[in-house]
């Protein structure tokens, strides 16, 4: 009974609270309850793991004064985040972390109706990088080599990647339209699933990025031939680009944290302020740099202009794909 | 013979239908393909994405024929029940309790889980169980505030609040 | 000798004051969050796992926060079956198959029976295969790597096989009822094809998910059921009539090597599919009841209120929760929402999941193999400590527990995906399956349909893919083969039983 009538108490000052005072003109935002932090895709996979890990900086280092509570909604490759997005009775309080899926989706379904130029430019955090794997007994060591196999192979030669029409899918169409290629593509569930059928010899390779295929790297089974980046990854300092082997095409993952369309500046520029301390926390730089990711913070009109060139390249993607007319 | 048993077979039968037509819809940003290109097996890659939605359907189709055949044969146990399919308490149960749950749905949408968890136990409690206004009223309280502080505190789920949200402001200001 | 060492200096660290602690906070989280419908050791786990960035920079290394949500995934694994067992709500898809006995005992007045049986077995479950964690890890490692799509697919196949006996007499119904839950399951998004399907009203927000067990499973269990029950038994009656006492519980733990049999298969069987790289704990699960079922000497028994019914699933999930603790560690890839999470969470403190984790992470991995088993021990003594307040809850008037149950389903299923529309369509789904209850439909093998089918149909696919479109990959590979056939065998076993018996029948009237 005590807590039944202190919270009685309490929801009787709530409503003289809300009754009685005028939201006097806003000052600087402050979040006043829960904070929807939605991830574009299922629990587990590279966006996930990313937004749980901000969200435990934001909550150790209690940068926020209301917590932030990931959820996930992955349906139709984001399709119902971004709905979910677009609709929120909040804007304010609704932010989401993306992956490439945010130019893909709405691209290839229009009727969604979502404007991504609408969303709110948080801050992109980083850009996720692709290498192209094999496993070691296939006795490859260069791309060349690579070429010449997959060649020769033909459709016995196996891609995996995550989903269909994604990103590891349009590295796979790269190759097989430039190089003559005609290598099988299997979607699979995550990334990480993609790895382990590369080790387990399931398939012959994929373009993981490289936090999911780590794991099999440093064990020594898995290895890299190349890396769709513009410059060699610290990381793997033997690994040549694409560039460097005699291809014009590199490829990157936006890992951005967005806003709800009609988010009020001032929560935005709050947003950017945040997640300006998540990027630069020791643990964001540690993590940045020991899974290989690219990419300085980026926000406001310089991150609008990145989403509008990403959507006109990956409208042409799409359209020499044949997955949209 | 029970009559509910080949209503229901034949409304089921119609959903079987409408499934079928549905699996074989083309996707929205390719409207070129013909609709029920995708049921079959594709050449060299196995069934279509239509494939297990639209044959599984006529698999439900045909036990709803089979079902009913047996209706008319009278070889189920239910074709020859002669039981009522729900009877005048049966139909006042669904009333009032099924009533009460889509009711309680509807608050949801509007006044949030907690308020509508308050109205819900008093409207159960106390109109369908008869129990005494102080039981009723210690139960519909205190679960709704177990709960607040099961999943919003705790849990970190909020649930929805509908229009009742500025009230929660000032909680959140406390304990969060 | 060498494991049995650093398993010795594991247990020590996992014994350590603080570690000991996170395992009994860890085991009471889980086993609260797993007995609510629609929460389970993945709500725990999430929610906590900021909190283990806190611990981690405490205590400076991973082991102290992978013990503590190590120990929710456990207790949550136990608390599954409370649910199951006294409200007849499967909370997770872990705890379908310990309904279907759970139940029925619990209705006869033995609830307090099938929870000390499930609480035991879980132990037993979750003791044995930590044993084969500890001895055969990395060996076992490599297994997991050898099954592809169509090995995978082929066990799906062969849980289906193994439930082909579960429906009711009615066999259109059955087929009906079996159908429709593998439909169900491929609403959504096709994995393979990346093509909407069956969006019902071209609505994202209610379909582009897909159909989610949970919304399937508490609507026909915690509404359809539930109705079902106030209309069959009218006014007044509460939901069984338990006594407690400490005599009765000490029978009940008394008479549990009678279960030996389902807690044998599903410790083995359990662990052995968990480890496998897909499912994580609901196939093992499945497989157990089906297999006990099958090889019991007195197969009605089942569904009726069977001991062997009850701790082979339960043995089972924790077993397999054990195992597919193995590919997360070593592979790097989930089996589970939960472990994914947990992998999150790995990736978070700073650890690489891969084969080289338990080489050159020694410090991480035995502690942790030790607080296995020590958060068993732990989980199983809260629970049967715990017995008396959850049949408690049983004793109270229907009037206050059924709306009780239904306030606890719509919750449940709101806080497992956060959407409403899953709210709304799990009620519709109820009504529909108490109008289908009342015709006598089976609906288990709906619920269960939409448990595998989501695993087995892109595994099928991806393997026509890989094969371009050619069935005899599931015969002719090595591992697959066999499985296939022993599946394909047990499906058509009773049909043609029933074929036997139609001609016997119709030759001796």
């Amino acid at each position: 009974m005590f807590i039944t009538k202190r919270n009685f108490c309490a929801l009787a000052a709530a409503a003289t609270i809300a009754l009685t005072s005028v939201p006097a003109a806003v000052q600087a935002f402050e979040p006043t309850k829960p904070i929807d932090f939605v991830i574009m895709a299922g629990k587990g996979g590279g966006a996930d793991k990313m937004a749980r890990l901000m969200q435990s900086i934001i909550e150790q280092e209690g940068l926020s004064a209301r917590p932030v509570v990931p959820t996930n909604k992955s349906g139709g490759s984001g399709a119902e985040a971004l709905v979910h997005m677009k609709s929120a009775s909040d804007p304010d309080h609704t932010i989401m972390v993306t992956l490439n899926s945010f130019f893909t989706t709405p691209l290839r379904q229009p009727g969604l109706d979502v404007d991504i130029m609408q969303f709110a430019p948080v801050g992109r955090m980083a850009e996720d990088t692709f290498l192209l794997w094999v496993h070691k007994d296939e006795g490859i060591t260069s791309f060349d080599q690579y070429l010449e196999q997959a060649k020769s192979r033909g459709s016995d030669w196996v891609m995996g990647g995550t989903g269909k029409n994604s990103e590891d899918n349009i590295i796979t169409d790269f190759l097989n339209s430039n190089y003559g290629l005609e290598m099988k593509y299997i979607p699979y569930k995550g990334g990480g699933e993609v790895a382990k059928q590369v080790a387990g010899r399931q398939i012959t390779s994929s373009v993981n990025n490289p936090s999911e295929a780590l794991g099999f790297f440093e064990s020594g089974d898995l290895i890299p031939l190349v890396a769709f980046t513009d410059e060699r990854l610290p990381m793997f300092p033997d690994v040549p680009t694409l560039k460097e082997a005699g291809g014009d095409f590199s490829y990157f993952m936006q890992r951005a944290v967005v806003g709800a369309p009609g988010m009020s500046d001032d929560a935005a520029a709050y947003y950017t302020d945040l997640f300006t301390k998540v990027y630069e926390s020791a643990a964001w730089q540690e993590y940045k740099s020991s899974k290989s990711l690219m990419g300085d913070f980026m926000a406001g009109s310089d991150l609008k202009a990145y989403w509008d060139t990403q959507r006109t390249r990956h409208t042409e993607i799409l359209k020499a794909s044949g997955a949209i007319n | 013979m029970k009559r509910a048993e080949i209503v229901t077979a034949f409304v089921l039968g119609l959903l079987s239908l409408y499934l079928m037509w549905k699996a074989g819809e083309p996707p929205s940003w390719n409207p070129d393909v013909g609709r029920f290109a995708n049921i079959g097996m594709i050449e060299g890659e196995g069934p279509g994405s239509g494939f297990w939605p639209f044959w599984l359907s006529f698999a439900m189709l045909l036990s709803c024929i089979w079902i009913a055949i047996n209706w008319f044969r009278g070889t189920s146990p239910q074709s020859q029940s002669k039981e009522p399919f729900l009877d005048a308490y049966g139909i006042k149960m669904l009333v009032l309790v099924g009533g009460g749950l889509i009711a309680f749905l509807v608050l949801i949408s509007f006044l949030g889980f907690y308020a509508a968890i308050f109205f819900f136990m008093i409207y159960y409690m106390f109109v369908l169980g008869r129990h005494p206004w102080v039981t009723t009223m210690s139960v519909s309280i205190g679960l709704p505030v177990i709960s607040f502080f099961f999943f919003d505190i705790a849990m970190r789920i909020p649930l929805p609040k509908g229009y009742l949200e500025p009230l929660f402001i000032p909680l959140y200001d406390i304990f969060l | 000798m060498e494991v049995l060492v650093a398993l010795s200096d594991g247990i020590l660290v996992a014994l350590e004051p603080l570690n000991l602690g996170l395992a009994v906070l860890g085991v009471i989280v889980g086993l609260f969050v797993g007995a609510m419908p629609g929460l389970g050791s993945v709500n725990g786990v999430a929610i906590l796992l900021p909190f283990t960035f806190v611990i981690q920079s405490m205590t400076g290394s991973a082991t102290s926060p992978m013990i503590f949500l190590a120990a929710i995934y456990y207790g949550a694994m136990y608390g599954g079956a409370i649910s199951s067992i006294t409200l007849g709500i499967p909370g997770a898809s872990t705890a379908v198959a310990t309904t279907f006995d759970g139940r029925p005992l619990a209705l006869k007045g033995q609830a307090d029976r099938a929870l000390v049986t499930a609480a035991v077995a879980s132990f037993v479950g979750g003791t044995i295969s930590t044993m084969l964690f500890t001895g055969f890890a990395p060996m076992l490692a490599s297994v997991a790597l050898d099954f592809g799509d169509p090995e995978i697919f082929a066990l799906m196949l062969l849980a289906f096989a193994t439930f082909v006996g579960l429906g009711g007499d009615d066999i259109p119904k059955t087929i009906f009822s079996i159908c429709i839950g593998l439909v169900l399951a491929t609403v959504g998004f096709d994995i393979v094809s990346g093509e909407p399907r069956l969006i019902f009203f071209d609505s994202v927000n209610w379909f582009s998910r897909g159909i989610q067990f949970l919304v399937l499973a508490i609507g026909v269990y915690g509404i359809g059921e539930m109705l079902w029950t106030i209309n069959s038994s009218r006014y007044g009656t509460t939901m069984t009539n338990v006594d407690v006492s400490f005599s009765r519980i000490m029978a009940a733990l008394r008479s549990f090597p009678e279960a030996w049999k389902g807690t044998t298969i599903g410790s083995l069987l359990g662990f052995f599919v968990g480890i496998l790289p897909a499912a994580g704990a609901t196939p093992g699960s499945l497989m157990s009841y089906g297999v006990t079922k099958m090889v019991s000497r007195d197969p009605k028994q089942f569904g009726q209120g069977s001991i062997d019914g009850i701790a082979a699933p339960e043995a089972a999930n924790n077993s397999a929760s054990t195992g597919a603790m193995l590919p997360m560690m070593t592979l790097g890839i989930p089996g589970s929402p939960t472990t994914a999470v947990l992998l999150a969470g790995m990736v978070i403190w700073g650890l690489q999941p891969g084969p080289l984790l338990f080489s050159e992470q020694p410090d991480f991995v035995w502690p942790l193999i030790g607080s296995f088993y020590i958060s068993n021990i732990v989980a199983v003594l809260v629970n049967l400590a715990c017995i008396p307040l959850f049949l408690w809850m049983l004793r109270m008037p229907f009037t206050i527990l059924a709306p009780l149950i239904f306030v606890l389903s719509l919750i449940g299923t709101y806080a497992a995906y956060q959407n409403p529309y899953d709210v709304w369509l799990m009620v519709l789904v109820g009504i529909a399956a108490f109008f289908l209850r009342l015709l006598d439909y089976p609906l288990a093998p709906a619920v269960l349909a939409i448990v595998l089918g989501p695993i087995a149909e892109p595994k099928l696919r991806q393997s026509l893919l890989f094969s371009d479109g050619d069935f005899s990959i599931f015969f002719t590979r090595p591992i697959a083969g066999p499985i296939t056939v022993i599946a394909l065998i047990l499906i058509f076993l009773p049909l043609l039983k029933l074929i036997r018996d139609k001609i016997r029948g119709r030759r001796a009237a």
